[in-house]
């Protein structure tokens, strides 16, 4: 035998990254060709405009009403670093308290594996109907594809999900998927695609939701198959647990036999503790409420109450790549709150679909391109001002600009030839990492006021290649004092 | 190589050989420790359930039997049945409506018969209107609480804590949990919200004490 010899660590080559050809991080088109679409729907930008400022002010003033805020974001901010140093540890204290409490736990390098495995567990049941909660892994993963692809019927049940799913449509926002389709659009879906529903029905909210509550009720009832996702993971305790609005997540983990949840290796947290932060940061963070209607907790199984047999499945699909840069690892502390894309001023105008991925708005920007690889999102972490509002509404305090000008110069690297934008954003990533570099350049700029002659734009008067940036944009003219020298002057240094 | 060891290599492999010490955590937010609820948190859970659209009844310690009855007729109308009523099996005697029904192990989803549940609850959270129910007798399996379409939850104020943290340090993580915020809703259309959809459309909030 040779197992007394210890087996040889691999050698990795970079980590690999989420495969191709499955799931949904990469999009048919770049970001500005898909933006370009998407700008011209005009009811769209309506839509989006309306809900997003709904949000906004509703988790400005939950937000405002706890004092100690920032001592919880920072905690939060610290709770995510300090377990992504100790990743492994975290993920093994899992699998042992859930093994302990009846539970089997699953590993998935990526998507195909996950997929895999979840198929077959849910084949393994005989039984052809399973009912989903909404969740941002299976959906990363294409899972709902693969388990039609093997026959079987797949009901998501989230209000908004539902309105996707019905409508053929793709989610295009982490916390309300259908926030593009206003009442009279979900009305006509329903109307069109729900058997038997209310030919009175209106496109009153409430009567909405009680359509989706008659059309899923029945089938919560005989379903003995659930798939979830989870929000945290605690690794000393083997406690699981899912925040949700509706109830359908209470009713998938309550009734059927078999429980599935499919969660990515980042949602782990060391300790029960803390919850006591992230149970704070996220409801007001996501829809604005003080709390969200309904949280569930469980380790493993418990007899006689809710699944039988539980199953989690331990999802990689590009995480550990994304581990593996020191800067943009931060992306992996994201609770998935989508506060940053309620505030960015390029989500409200293009909408979720132009980012092509899962993740859209500004985590989108850091971490599709982190979990495919940048070369093959290689636009998203241009889709940004770096206005900084998603790093200031950040519960957990990613520092999202500062990722995305990391992953510009990284693309700027990968490319053999280097054009005139990738020079700029070279050294535009030099610049600004070195102080004394980056007031040289400010200083420079001063020298557009003179070309300007008091204009608020400058003259496109540049010679190729700049030119090929001002054909389509009005380089504005620098202004007499950088912010910094405006800092500098109001607050001393 | 299995999956979990791959993974777990790649983890290793992402950290890298020298790891820096995970960084510590600065709790210095709000752990105002546990201490007996006074008129102004009773005050403050009030509001905050209310806020959500539930209802809260106020009562003396003895008075439960008939506030959780006076919260039956306001969910059901009245005039109700008794027997469409369950109640977990580790209920208070003196809290249940005569005749009710009482939760057994019969099948969960023959709980969506019954027109209400009235359980206890495990810990109830003032800042933030939250009720926990922790799946012990007295609060009953989580279908329970969920099937029936009208919920009524007894609360007594030594249940009554501040905020989160002093929450969940009275939780028992391994147990099943269910924190109630309100009546199910949705903020799915438009980001309005609408209270009732999967869950139970009713919530009355009994505060006994
Ligand atoms: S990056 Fe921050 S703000 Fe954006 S979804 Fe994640 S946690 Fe929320």
């Amino acid at each position: 035998m040779t197992a007394t010899v210890p087996p040889k660590a691999p050698v990795f080559l970079g980590l690999p990254t989420a495969p191709r050809g499955v799931g949904h991080l990469r999009g048919t088109e770049s970001f500005p060709d898909a933006a370009r679409h998407e700008l011209r729907n005009g009811q769209l930008r309506a839509n989006l405009g309306h809900a997003t400022a709904t949000i906004r002010g509703k988790r400005a003033g939950v937000v405002a009403e706890v004092p100690d805020w920032e001592q919880l974001r920072a905690a939060g901010k610290a709770i995510k670093a300090a377990t992504m140093a100790r990743l492994d540890e975290h993920l093994v204290s899992l699998e042992r308290q859930v093994t302990a409490r009846g539970g089997t736990v699953h590993w998935a390098r990526d998507a195909n594996e996950a997929n895999a495995i979840v198929t077959a567990l849910v084949q393994a049941t005989g039984t052809t109907e399973v009912v989903k909660v909404k969740s941002m892994a299976t959906q990363e993963i294409g899972l709902n594809e693969a388990l039609e692809a093997v026959g079987l019927d797949v009901f998501e049940t989230d209000l908004a999900e539902l309105i996707v799913q019905l409508g053929e449509d793709s989610p295009s926002h982490i916390l309300v998927p259908a926030i593009h389709k206003n009442r009279a659009e979900i009305k006509e879906i329903f109307a069109r695609t729900i058997p038997g529903v209310d030919p009175e029905l209106t496109d009153d909210p409430r009567q909405l939701a009680m359509a989706a509550r008659t059309h899923l009720r029945e089938r919560f009832l005989r379903a003995r198959v659930a798939v979830s996702g989870a929000n945290f993971a605690v690794a000393e305790t083997g406690t699981l647990s899912v925040v949700e609005s509706e109830g359908n997540g209470r009713m998938c983990l309550t009734l059927p036999q078999t429980l599935i949840t499919v969660m990515g290796i980042e949602k782990v947290v060391p300790t029960w503790t803390d919850l006591e932060v992230f149970l704070q940061l996220l409801p007001r963070s996501s829809t604005g409420e003080r709390m969200n209607p309904y949280t569930s907790t469980w380790a493993g199984v418990t007899p006689g109450d809710g699944p039988q047999e539980f199953h989690l499945v331990l999802l990689d699909n590009g995480r550990t790549a994304v581990l593996a840069d020191e800067v943009g690892r931060e992306a992996l502390h994201c609770i998935r709150c989508s506060a940053c894309l309620n505030v960015c001023p390029v989500y409200e105008r293009t909408g979720g679909h132009a980012y092509g991925s899962v993740y859209p708005g500004p985590i989108g920007a850091i971490l599709s391109p982190q979990l495919t690889g940048v070369e093959d999102n290689a636009s998203l972490p241009y889709a940004s001002s770096l206005c900084g509002a998603c790093y200031e509404v950040c519960p957990v305090a990613i520092d999202i600009p500062s990722i995305l000008v990391h992953l510009r110069a990284e693309h700027v690297e990968a490319q053999q030839k280097p054009t005139a934008e990738a020079l700029a954003f070279r050294s535009l990533a030099r610049a600004m990492s070195h102080p004394w570099l980056w007031h040289l350049v400010q200083r420079g700029a001063r020298l557009g006021r003179l070309i300007a002659r008091g204009k608020p734009t400058l003259p496109s008067v540049f010679p190729p290649p700049i030119s090929g940036w001002t054909r389509s944009r009005d380089l504005p003219t620098p202004p007499t004092r950088t912010f910094v020298q405006q800092w500098t002057e109001e607050h001393g240094k | 190589m299995s999956a979990r060891e791959e993974v777990l290599a790649r983890i290793r492999t992402a950290l890298g050989e020298d790891r820096a010490p995970a960084p510590a955590v600065v709790r210095d937010y709000r752990r105002a420790g546990d201490s007996p609820a006074d008129a102004a948190l009773l005050a403050l859970l009030v509001d905050r359930v209310e806020d959500y659209r539930a209802d809260v009844l106020r009562c003396g310690p003895d008075e439960v039997g008939a506030t959780v009855r006076a919260a039956l007729d306001r969910g059901l109308g009245e005039g109700w049945t008794p027997g469409t009523v369950v109640v977990a099996p580790g209920l208070d005697d003196d809290w249940r409506p005569d005749g009710c029904d009482v939760d057994d192990d019969r099948p969960a989803v023959q709980l969506a018969d019954r027109a209400a549940a009235v359980t206890a609850v495990a810990v109830a959270i003032a800042e933030t209107g939250t009720l926990v129910l922790d799946g012990s007798p007295t609060c009953g399996r989580r279908a329970l609480s969920l099937l029936p379409d009208c919920l009524v939850c007894v609360v007594t104020v030594d249940q009554v804590v501040a905020g989160v943290p002093e929450g969940l340090a009275r939780l028992d993580p391994v147990r099943p949990l269910t924190m109630i915020s309100g009546p199910s809703a949705t903020s799915d259309i438009e980001l309005q919200r609408v209270e009732g959809v999967h869950g139970p459309r009713q919530l009355f909030v009994v505060l006994a004490g």
